[in-house]
């Protein structure tokens, strides 16, 4: 099946290595293919994945993994080391020097979503304690200038325009100044987007960055992208020199296979990503985690983390302990859910947790709208059925419906949703046990 | 359509020539060479395969040993999946066109590419401005509709996007307009509330106009990969998309995800967006495309 994201792919090789003592050569010979097969699927680039099968298969023919006990976890091991290596190994944050102001120039193709991220990049800097200043440097697409102030009035930063009939080199050096002279420590240039074989275009960028000596110069990448994406990014870069790259979009389903491209062509560290359309949707990229994301090992990390900046850490604690000691009630996931508002959409929270697979999700799936609802239906309830939900019979089920202005169907529906949620905790916390019992299912899991 | 052609057959031509030239034998080593171009070209696994597949049985069938005979055959299997089913696309009146799409495919753009197109071609057109979700998306239509001079009906940023389609409706049926071309906020087709207003949209559209043809064209970005695929699945089952708008053709992006889309979805495609001029918009004709890349 053609719409099988990269995780769930390998996940079913995986499957296939898991079930078998002892891996012969033709095992790993036909695991690879299925790995090249699905890293295609995920629009990675074909050069870049036959590089990848190469590496991984010349380390998987090694003595080492015949050897050893466990081949079918040396295997995963490998391609998950490799997945890490072809991304960047360490994280990598803004590098903004030490001059005043410190440059940041956003470039990429027509529609990549550079204004957007501009705008969360300068209420990012903002939350840091900075003063950023975002100028206005795309003349050519109608309203951009507009688009910019906008996003700038949202989050109270200033927006530095000259209009789109100025040359956009000068709008840049005359940011600078104005920046000295208002107390602006980050200078974010907004540029137009450009086809990357478009000379005249890709020269203006030359011209800015010559103006401004920038210290970042980011593409934003669209996270769909695909077989073009080394082409793009090889030109952004050899033209700009370019610092990093923001990956925009990747709150779509897109297993984001650009990212292994843009990374292997360029060498440049992927340093944010984009995950929706607010502007407080961006987040650093975590090469290990992507990594393990793709390999279906889920984003446990990310989702401690999420936790903790939503809710204060006792309480993620506490709640991670609920998790794992399967006490879930419907107060508990009353009292996360409001919690969870503030951390984003449920299901991209629990597709972080390891063995959560998609199919599973769709039963699960919960908007924003649809946790206003759920509130609502469990505040309608009594203490005793929150603790047991198992009590709630036909009478009460229409008591509660028309406490919180539903219909019974909906209430149905949460209590099986929560069902659903519990078995999936229940999952987790055997994982948990498997991992103290030393029975290691998922490998990498620590 | 030349411009992109010219380039769609540098790009990908120079590599099927390659690989077809004079000479070489039809071998296990030519079919992987083959299934590297398409694939290349964002053809897709699946769709390739199946090319190959049957590649490899007619050239069997056929008693095909030189590989360049074998280009011909790659045509006319392209040729047929484009061209299966296909009825061409007649303008009529009264129209109703929704543009969807995800973010940053160049929706709107493609609504000022369009507006221009038809008034060239006699109608009467007018704008919805139903994208009231991004940041300056109505001021960017209105530039538009200043550029190509027709009306435009919008509403206040922010407001429900299937009102402002509904007056733009009315509007356009008091005037006697011809075309009636709604822009909607790029959504990326997994966001279900999102989806679910499309869906709203689309229903205002059928009840408020139903004289009207409605045509619902999903603009996909030629740089996407794979995804696009998705894109135009669910979008299809949401709000009956009936063709596809392909846009940044002008880069270096083969497009050819066009052929895994029209092969698994039989999504027609009705346009190629070729640049930001007003007149880089035209009619996609399979043929010459096809054609073009094999002549």
């Amino acid at each position: 099946m053609a719409f099988e994201s990269l995780s769930e792919r390998l996940q079913g090789v995986f499957k296939k290595l898991r079930g078998k003592g002892k891996l012969t050569e033709k095992d790993i010979k036909e695991a690879m293919r299925e790995v090249k097969v699905a890293l295609l699927e995920a629009d990675v680039n074909f050069k870049v994945v036959k590089d990848f099968i190469n590496s991984v298969t010349e380390k998987a023919l090694g003595q080492e993994v015949m050897e050893s006990l466990t081949p079918a976890q040396q295997v995963i091991k490998i391609v998950h080391e490799e997945l890490i290596k072809l991304m960047g190994s360490v994280e990598s944050r803004l590098n903004l020097g030490s001059k005043v102001p410190a440059v940041i120039m956003m470039v990429g193709l027509q529609g990549s979503g550079k204004t957007t991220a501009c705008g969360k990049l300068a209420n990012l800097l903002k939350k840091q304690g900075k003063n950023p200043l975002l100028v206005a440097c795309d003349t050519v697409r109608p309203a951009a200038i507009k688009q910019l102030q906008v996003l700038g009035a949202n989050i109270n930063v200033p927006v530095f325009t000259m209009g789109d009939k100025v040359d956009t080199a000068d709008i840049a050096k005359a940011s600078i100044d104005y920046a000295k002279s208002h107390n602006v420590d980050v200078v974010i240039i907004d540029t137009a987007g450009r086809l990357h074989i478009d000379d005249e275009l890709m020269e203006e960028l030359v011209r800015i960055k010559e103006a401004v000596h920038p210290d970042e110069i980011l593409l934003v990448a669209d996270a769909m992208t695909g077989q073009d994406a080394v082409n793009v990014a090889s030109s952004f870069n050899e033209r700009l020199d370019i610092t990093g790259v923001i990956l925009t979009k990747l709150d779509g389903d897109t297993r984001g296979g650009a990212a292994l491209s843009i990374k292997a062509v360029t060498q440049k560290p992927i340093k944010y990503v984009g995950i929706g359309e607010k502007l407080g949707d961006i987040e650093p990229f975590y090469p290990d985690r992507m990594a393990s994301r793709i390999l279906g090992m889920g984003d446990v990390l990310t989702l401690i983390e999420k936790a903790q900046a939503a809710i204060d850490e006792k309480k993620a604690l506490e709640m991670g302990q609920k998790i794992l000691s399967k006490q879930f009630t419907l107060e508990d996931f009353l009292e996360q859910l409001r919690s969870l508002k503030n951390m984003g959409p449920l299901d991209q929270l629990l597709a972080m947790i390891p063995g959560v697979n998609k199919s599973v999700l769709k039963n699960v799936e919960v908007s924003e709208k649809d946790l206003k609802r759920i509130e609502a239906i469990i505040l309608s309830m009594t203490k005793e059925e929150r603790q047991n939900p198992s009590i709630i019979n036909g009478s009460r089920k229409r008591r509660i419906a028309r406490g919180s202005g539903t219909t019974i169907q909906e209430v149905n529906n949460l209590l099986k949703q929560f069902e659903e949620t519990k078995k999936m905790m229940k999952r987790f916390a055997d994982i948990d046990k498997d991992l103290k019992r030393g029975k290691l299912r998922l490998p990498f899991l620590q | 359509m030349l411009n992109f052609l010219q380039k769609f057959k540098e790009n990908l031509t120079a590599k099927l020539n390659e690989v077809l030239s004079f000479g070489k034998k039809v071998d296990e080593e030519l079919f992987e060479e083959l299934e590297e171009a398409l694939i290349l070209a964002d053809v897709g696994v699946d769709t390739t395969y199946k090319i190959i597949q049957s590649l490899k049985q007619k050239t069997k069938e056929e008693k095909i040993f030189e590989a360049s005979k074998v280009r011909k055959l790659l045509a006319q299997e392209i040729y047929e999946i484009l061209q299966k089913d296909v009825e061409p696309f007649v303008l009529t009146s009264p129209m109703v066109i929704l543009i969807v799409g995800v973010n940053g495919v160049g929706k709107t753009t493609t609504i000022g590419k369009l507006a221009h197109l038809y008034k060239k071609q006699g109608k009467s057109v007018m704008m919805v401005a139903a994208d009231t979700f991004r940041a300056a998306a109505i001021d960017q239509l209105e530039v538009w509709a200043k550029r190509v001079n027709c009306p435009i009906i919008k509403h206040q940023e922010g407001s429900d996007p299937a009102s402002v389609v509904f007056d733009g409706l009315q509007s356009a049926k008091a005037r006697g307009i011809d075309v009636v071309i709604c822009d909607t906020a790029g959504r990326l087709h997994n966001k279900k509330n999102l989806m679910e207003e499309l869906r709203k949209i689309r229903k205002v559209i059928d009840r408020e106009y139903s004289e009207a043809r409605v045509e619902t064209f999903l603009v996909l970005d030629a740089t996407t990969g794979q995804n696009a695929l998705q894109q135009a699945k669910i979008f299809k089952e949401v709000a009956d998309i009936t063709g596809i708008i392909l846009t940044k053709l002008d880069g270096t992006a083969k497009g050819g995800i066009v052929i895994a889309i029209k092969e698994e979805l039989n999504l027609p495609i009705r346009y190629i967006g070729i640049g930001e001029g007003m007149e880089d918009l035209q009619a996609f004709d399979a043929k010459s495309f096809v054609s073009a890349i094999f002549q």
